[in-house]
């Protein structure tokens, strides 16, 4: 029983951080009908920013803000520099091109960084909770970890639903051509999608190197559980985003837990290849058919 | 009329590398031979993106099944080579099919994906069943040289021979089939799905036979790469390695066979030749490791905006109307689902 709420909170934990992966993929998929594969290196290249400045300062939160604003700028740069060419071609042409940014950022991060594991402070203890002498198997870190996720989600809810912002970019998602009619700046819109998904990315590494160790490769397995997760919400819906990366993060914690830690990215892989096979459009989405 | 055209290439390809192996030096020969193992895979890539338009991320995967199947085969039942080849082949091509069958429902981002998890996710299962994969150190083979050969013949030109064979064979197959009513369906499939359809071409069986003939070239490479390098590890066939090859793919022309030979080329020397270049200006041995991955990333983002038809699009070009190109292998392949459609799934 101990063993079962323990693997069930940690891997809402885990979850939470699939989850944020999942916001920035589905964040530039409904503007833009690209998948960024180039998330977790953007992820990875944000918590290196994060070490270095905490390794200068000593200071935990600047090196979270400062991971932030690089996952702001970043995810922006690119998509002026690099995605908006490719934003009108055939879809493989993006595949390629947010790949082949995958593997550059992998690869300067070694050449900067070197490619030896770093390990990353957490912001709070690791040391886990106990209710009399009840261990929860989370640390405070664990909860900041699902707060912090949530939080953040909430915030871009608010900023979609209550400001014009949120307003454009909810028309652009829905339909690009309209909005554009309408006077918004899809470019600026879909600029700002990228933006803010760096950003959900940044906050993603942040919160997962301390567990994982910091290496140029180490947000590869953290991005495909990420994809999973978005593609069990469904690609669209940030709430399905979410809610898969939880389900995903529990599932995968009991298969962990139970079975072994080798095997969960395989069951991850099954997990994926399963419901793009039953149902493709997610478990949450609301429209009738969708074409894979 | 074109099989004998491909069988002739295939004996001048054999008679310069027969004249190249002698004359090149050990070390030499040594490279060439995994370039030779790693065109069969970017070959079977090249076909599987170019010609069914399905892309594929985790062709090291595949590799990496070729490879152990290879490496097992050798260490418990010592078959003798080409039937360790053969049937390292055939156990590949059955885990395409597995993922064909996956893949066939699924398009463009989402077919990435799920092959990238593979990759990803494949190497995990040798730190699972040490017992049998040899965990993080992976089995050692070894080869010895055919007695008929004398016992002075150089090892690594046996081994350049042997490798350049089975990528031959391989390649006149992939080069017939391309050209075959299959390979006319293939197309066809990739250009319009629902016009194929519409011909009576039975598109899920169509594309789920190109990721096995794929799967079962990329077999054959990584069996071929195990018997080069006497040594097959989980490090060997990393996420790295798999974009490597689609990079390989990519710089030679998606869905041409002699770009998959520029690719292969560019594959195996350049990343040596940058790593060299930047030790010698005393860059860190990690640093210049991560060099040619930076590489990769450069030339995949530079060749799709620039010019996505690749090396062996550019050749075409410059011979003109001799040899007639057969069009962009991007043009056709359309999004399938356009920003502009939005809408209509919004309102349903």
């Amino acid at each position: 029983m101990q063993e079962f709420v323990q693997f069930t909170l940690g891997g809402v934990s885990v979850g939470m951080i699939y989850a944020a992966i999942a916001l920035s993929l589905v964040l530039i998929w409904r503007g833009t009908r690209i998948l960024n594969y180039s998330q977790g290196g953007m992820a990875m290249f944000s918590a290196y920013v994060a070490l270095i400045v905490i390794n200068h300062t000593g200071n935990y939160w600047l090196g979270f803000a400062a991971a932030l604003a690089s996952g702001l700028v970043l995810g922006a740069a690119l998509e002026r520099v690099v995605v908006r060419p490719v934003a009108n071609k055939p879809a493989l042409n993006a595949v390629i091109v947010t790949i082949g940014l995958l593997i550059l950022i992998e690869g300067v991060a070694g050449i900067l960084y070197g490619g030896q594991f770093r390990s990353f402070p957490p912001a709070f203890s690791i040391t886990g909770i106990k209710i009399g002498s009840f261990a929860l198997g989370v640390s405070w870190n664990d909860v900041f970890i699902a707060v912090a996720v949530l939080a953040a989600a909430l915030v871009l809810a608010a900023v979609f639903r209550y400001t014009a912002v949120g307003l454009r970019m909810r028309a652009t998602a829905f339909s690009p051509s309209v909005a554009r009619l309408l006077g918004v700046r899809i470019g600026r819109v879909l600029t700002l999608g990228w933006a803010l998904a760096g950003l959900f990315g940044a906050l993603a590494g942040v919160l997962v190197s301390p567990s994982t160790f910091l290496y140029p490769n180490s947000m590869d397995s953290i991005f495909v559980l990420g994809f999973t997760a978005a593609v069990i919400g469904g690609l669209e819906s940030p709430a399905g985003a979410i809610a898969g990366g939880v389900i995903l993060g529990v599932l995968l914690n009991y298969v962990g837990g139970y079975l072994g830690s080798d095997l969960v990215l395989l069951f991850g892989l099954v997990i994926l290849v399963l419901v793009l096979m039953v149902r493709p459009s997610g478990l949450f989405s609301t429209t009738a058919t969708r074409q894979v | 009329m074109t099989l004998a055209r491909h069988l002739g290439l295939a004996v001048l390809a054999a008679l310069v590398i027969v004249l190249a192996s002698i004359k090149l030096g050990s070390y030499r020969d040594y490279q060439l031979a995994g370039v030779a193992a790693y065109l069969a895979a970017v070959a079977g890539l090249t076909v599987l993106i170019g010609l069914s338009g399905q892309i594929s991320l985790g062709h090291g995967a595949f590799m990496a099944i070729g490879a152990y199947a290879a490496a097992l085969l050798l260490l418990h039942l010592h078959w003798p080579l080409e039937i360790v080849f053969a049937a390292s082949v055939v156990i590949t091509a059955a885990g395409g099919a597995i993922v064909g069958v996956a893949g066939a429902r699924l398009r463009g981002p989402y077919l990435a994906g799920a092959t990238l998890m593979l990759a990803v996710a494949l190497p995990s299962v040798a730190d699972k069943y040490p017992g049998v994969f040899g965990g993080d150190q992976g089995l050692n083979i070894s080869i010895t040289t055919p007695a008929f050969l004398g016992a002075t013949f150089p090892p690594t030109r046996w081994l350049l021979w042997l490798t350049s064979a089975a990528t031959l064979i391989a390649l006149v197959l992939l080069a017939n089939l391309a050209r075959s009513r299959v390979g006319r369906s293939w197309r066809a499939v990739r250009d319009d799905e629902v016009a194929a359809a519409l011909a009576g071409l039975n598109v899920a069986r169509l594309k789920i036979l190109a990721f096995v003939v794929s799967a079962a070239a990329a077999g054959l490479g990584g069996a071929l790469l195990a018997v080069v390098t006497t040594s097959v590890s989980p490090g060997a066939f990393t996420l790295a390695l798999s974009i490597g090859l689609l990079t390989a793919a990519v710089i030679g022309g998606l869905g041409s066979l002699a770009g998959a030979l520029w690719g292969s080329l560019v594959f195996v020397f350049v990343p040596t030749y940058l790593t060299d270049v930047a030790s010698s200006h005393g860059l860190s041995s990690a640093a210049s490791s991560s060099i040619p991955i930076a590489a990769y990333g450069v030339v995949l983002i530079v060749v799709m905006l620039v010019f996505p038809a690749g090396v062996q699009g550019g050749v075409r070009r410059l011979l003109g109307p001799v040899t007639p190109a057969q069009g962009p292998p991007f043009s056709a392949l359309r999004r399938h689902r356009p920003a502009t459609e939005h809408q209509e799934e919004g309102t349903r």
